[in-house]
């Protein structure tokens, strides 16, 4: 047997690879809902010869968070006042949020999914009785006025399974093919070297060939969602695949943009759901289609019991919503679990035997409810096969039926996002409109508009979906909804500044020498060890990913501590990631996929640093049941009623975090 | 090991320069060995078991068995997609089969409408394409 001191991957890279230089007006980084809304729409306002271009590190098809299909959409504002959708943000973000931004994305996210329907979407429908039909039986469109199948206020139902093919094919149409670049991994983006604080360009390797791509343009759209595989997952040998989030997405749009200058906001949010144990299928539809209650391991429904109502009043005015913030719900099942009360289970039973009896009361023969259970049967299958397969594999593996025997749910590890229900992100403009609060402050980072709608801090420098902060409860339709409201004003950008021509500060050897860093120190150093991995001079990506998820789990409040962190152990971790952000210039990579995974780990460190720094700045536990500060375990509005922005300064590599105004726009009494 | 490659079934593509699960896999999982000419998961715990290789593979030649850390072995999920609908047969431990059948798509593949020849009015105000009169927020 041959010694291990080879590559694994198939494509194995080499120290020079070739160089290809792009010139183009508008760059689209990312391919999931957000970067597809972009490509819809830009053409629309575009001039005939403006060259745009998107850059995906997979293939659009199936790219980002929907890749595997979803079973709802989680925001579809129908009939409902958009104020509504508003305070709803407002109250399960804890009060903090950007209502221009939230408003924005509210008067838009109708047309998008309007739009998927079109397409191909197949969506649910209520039939003159009632009953639900069906995403592909015959039923009048929403466009047309058909009634959608409801969970909860904000949700319709889907048979979501193919829901990104479908987005992705008007995309890929509107741009052009030829201006769909896959398989390349954007890593840096690149500043004017002559206007300051203007975007230029980014750089990026294929993942299929030994080449470095650098790309030209006036303005730039960051659209490759959030955060995932940043604290120790719970499952962590083959396990730690099944994330909740989709593991590919690594932090790039929050680090990307960092990194030129743009601001940050609310990086201290952070997302744990609650889901099921282990295969962390969807919940949503068990509570609001079936009505499903979560039970603790005495038996007891405890959500509505006297001393929750209690704790909920420690947390006014979130906590008196008849639907309790998400972050709440977390802290009420962890403080059964810490006081031994558990496992958590949902009551799957129970609910489904719920339907069953009541369609038996209502006179129906035991024939018909038999046909009416397999409907139901199916449609509760469907949730997790449309969108979380490895979930109904756990079911099968388990013996699991769901009328039969309940199942654990369980707060998993944290995530980075803004788009669910999270709001950590990139600080931007609101829409150039009189209703939006005019701040009276010199910096951005504390300005509700500066001129470009969804424009980041950076001139040229747009985000949509994951990437903007403080405005989450967008979901897939709202990212998509994002991405066409930044792409129209991209376009504006460039007629504004037409006479702008891109030039990068560094030269192309110099971007493929930082690119190229990791195969470079691989073929320098791989004959010091008989074993690949095993080297005194360089770390494997698979390593450095662990190293990070071990820091963050103990000391910035992971799975290990049920949440807990403090200042002294911040700071800790602070000192960790310093080494590690260190370390990771000594990263290898033997072929083009461990590659790839460097420059993601390079991404993850630097996003959790941000992370870190803002739990650290804010005094106080604004999301409890998300993280406590031990030292601040207090959600604290006197003084922390207010946005965390932080600013990566370039040019003398400094953060600096500041408290930033939170103006009501919408009525605050009624609170909702 | 979540997606794996059944060597009797996969034809490596037919020696394409890439296979269609490595077009698809969106963390760039699946690689092509060329001289087997078959095609393997190269990274299996970073798989998201998204079945997207799965659904895609013209052999049908690419399953899925569960985490090894917490799925118990036996069960098994599988689909067949086709341009309107998918069928999942779901096979429990203990040998009990299910199948469920779902729409995907309600129009023919590459018929959506990308609106390619029309025009957004006027790009200083904020209405997208088929909007006006956006509405602005009352107290």
């Amino acid at each position: 047997m041959a010694l291990p001191n080879k590559p694994k991957g198939e494509i194995a890279a080499v120290v020079d690879p070739q160089v290809v230089e792009h010139d183009v007006d508008v760059l689209i980084v990312g391919g999931g809902m957000a970067a597809c809304g972009t490509a819809f729409e830009i053409k629309k306002g575009a001039p005939a010869d403006m060259k745009i271009v998107l850059v995906d590190k997979a293939a659009l098809e199936r790219s980002g968070a929907v890749a595997q299909g979803l079973s709802a959409i989680n925001t579809y504002i129908g009939s409902n006042p958009i104020e509504s959708y508003v305070k709803m943000v407002r109250n399960d973000l804890m009060g903090v949020i950007r209502e221009d931004l939230v408003y924005d994305c509210g008067r838009h996210v109708d047309e998008s999914v309007k739009l998927f329907e079109e397409w191909g979407l197949p969506v649910w429908k209520k039939d003159a009785d009632g009953e639900t039909l069906d995403g592909a039986k015959p039923a009048p469109t929403l466009r047309e006025g058909g009634t959608p199948v409801r969970t909860g206020k904000w949700q319709i139902m889907i048979n979501g399974e193919s829901y990104k093919c479908i987005v992705a094919e008007p995309a890929k149409t509107a741009l052009g093919a030829d201006n769909i670049h896959e398989r390349i991994f954007i890593v840096k983006l690149l500043l004017d070297k002559n206007k300051p604080n203007q975007i230029a360009g980014a750089v990026g390797f294929s993942t299929r060939e030994n080449a470095v791509h650098i790309y030209r343009c006036k303005a730039a759209m960051v659209a490759c969602g959030g955060a995932v595989n940043i604290f120790r997952p719970r499952s962590t040998g083959e396990g730690k695949g099944r994330a909740w989030y989709p593991v590919w997405n690594a932090g790039s749009t929050y680090t990307m943009c960092a990194q030129v200058g743009a601001t940050l906001t609310m990086m201290e949010n952070r997302f744990t759901p609650a889901r099921f144990k282990d295969g962390y299928g969807p919940v949503g539809a068990w509570f609001l289609l079936f009505k499903a209650k979560v039970q603790n391991g005495l038996g007891e429904f405890y959500a509505n019991s006297d001393s929750v109502k209690d704790e909920l009043e420690k947390f006014m005015p979130y906590g008196a919503s008849p639907v309790t913030p998400t972050c709440l719900r977390n802290h009420l099942m962890l403080n059964e679990l810490k006081a031994g009360r558990g496992p958590i289970y949902m009551a799957t039973d129970v609910a489904l035997n719920a339907f069953l009896e009541d369609r038996r009361a209502k006179g129906m023969d035991e024939k018909e409810v038999k046909k009416y259970w397999k409907h139901l049967e199916s449609e509760a299958w469907e949730d997790f096969l449309d969108m979380s397969v490895g979930q109904a594999g756990l079911w099968a593996g388990m013996d699991i039926e769901p009328e039969k025997t309940g199942s654990e749910i369980m707060p998993t590890e944290p995530y980075m996002l803004g788009s669910h229900s999270g709001c950590c992100g990139i600080w931007t403009s609101g829409p150039e409109e009189a209703w939006v609060p005019d701040i009276q402050n010199p910096s951005r980072a504390h300005k509700y508009k500066w001129g470009y709608n969804r424009m980041t801090t950076v001139d040229g420098l747009f985000t949509a979906g994951d990437g903007v902060g403080a405005s989450g409860h967008k979901f897939s339709s709202g990212s998509h909804a994002e991405g066409r409201i930044a792409a129209k004003q991209m376009v504006k950008f460039c007629r504004d500044n037409a006479s702008f021509k891109p030039e990068l500060k560094q030269t192309a050897k110099e971007l493929v020498d930082e690119i190229y860093a990791p195969v470079r120190r691989y073929a320098e150093f791989v004959g010091a060890s008989t074993a690949a991995d095993v080297n005194p001079n360089y770390c494997k990506p698979s390593g450095l990913m662990m190293r990070l998820m071990k820091a963050t789990d103990e000391y910035g409040g992971g799975v290990a501590t049920y949440y807990m962190t403090s200042g002294k152990l911040l700071n800790i971790c602070l000192d960790l990631l310093r080494l590690l952000r260190e370390d990771s210039e000594k990263m290898a990579a033997g072929d083009l996929h461990e590659l790839l995974r460097c420059w993601e780990n390079y991404h993850r460190i630097w996003c959790v640093e941000a992370h870190i720094r803002h739990i650290e700045f804010r005094k106080e536990s604004r999301y409890p049941g998300f993280y406590y500060r031990s030292d601040f375990p207090t959600c604290d509005d006197e003084n922390w009623k207010c946005f965390v922005n932080s600013t990566f300064n370039p040019d003398t590599l400094e953060w600096k975090c500041e408290k930033v105004e939170c103006v009501n726009i919408l009525a605050t009494d009624p609170w909702l | 090991m979540p997606s794996y490659v059944d060597p009797s079934k996969c034809d490596g593509c037919k020696g394409g320069d890439k296979t269609a699960c490595m077009y698809i896999c969106p963390n760039d999982l699946m690689v092509l060995e060329k001289t087997e000419m078959k095609a393997y998961n190269q990274e299996p715990d970073a798989c998201w078991e998204c079945y997207s290789c799965v659904k895609i593979c013209p052999q049908g030649a690419i399953f899925v068995r569960g985490y090894d850390d917490f799925v118990p072995m036996g069960g098994q999920v599988h689909p067949m997609r086709s341009a309107d609908s998918i069928m999942w047969t779901v096979k429990f431990r203990n040998g009990n089969l299910k199948r469920f059948k779902f729409p995907v798509r309600t129009t023919a593949e590459g018929a959506a409408n990308a609106y390619v020849d029309q025009k957004g009015a006027n790009l200083d105000d904020e209405c997208l394409l088929l909007e006006a009169n956006l509405p602005i927020p009352t107290k």
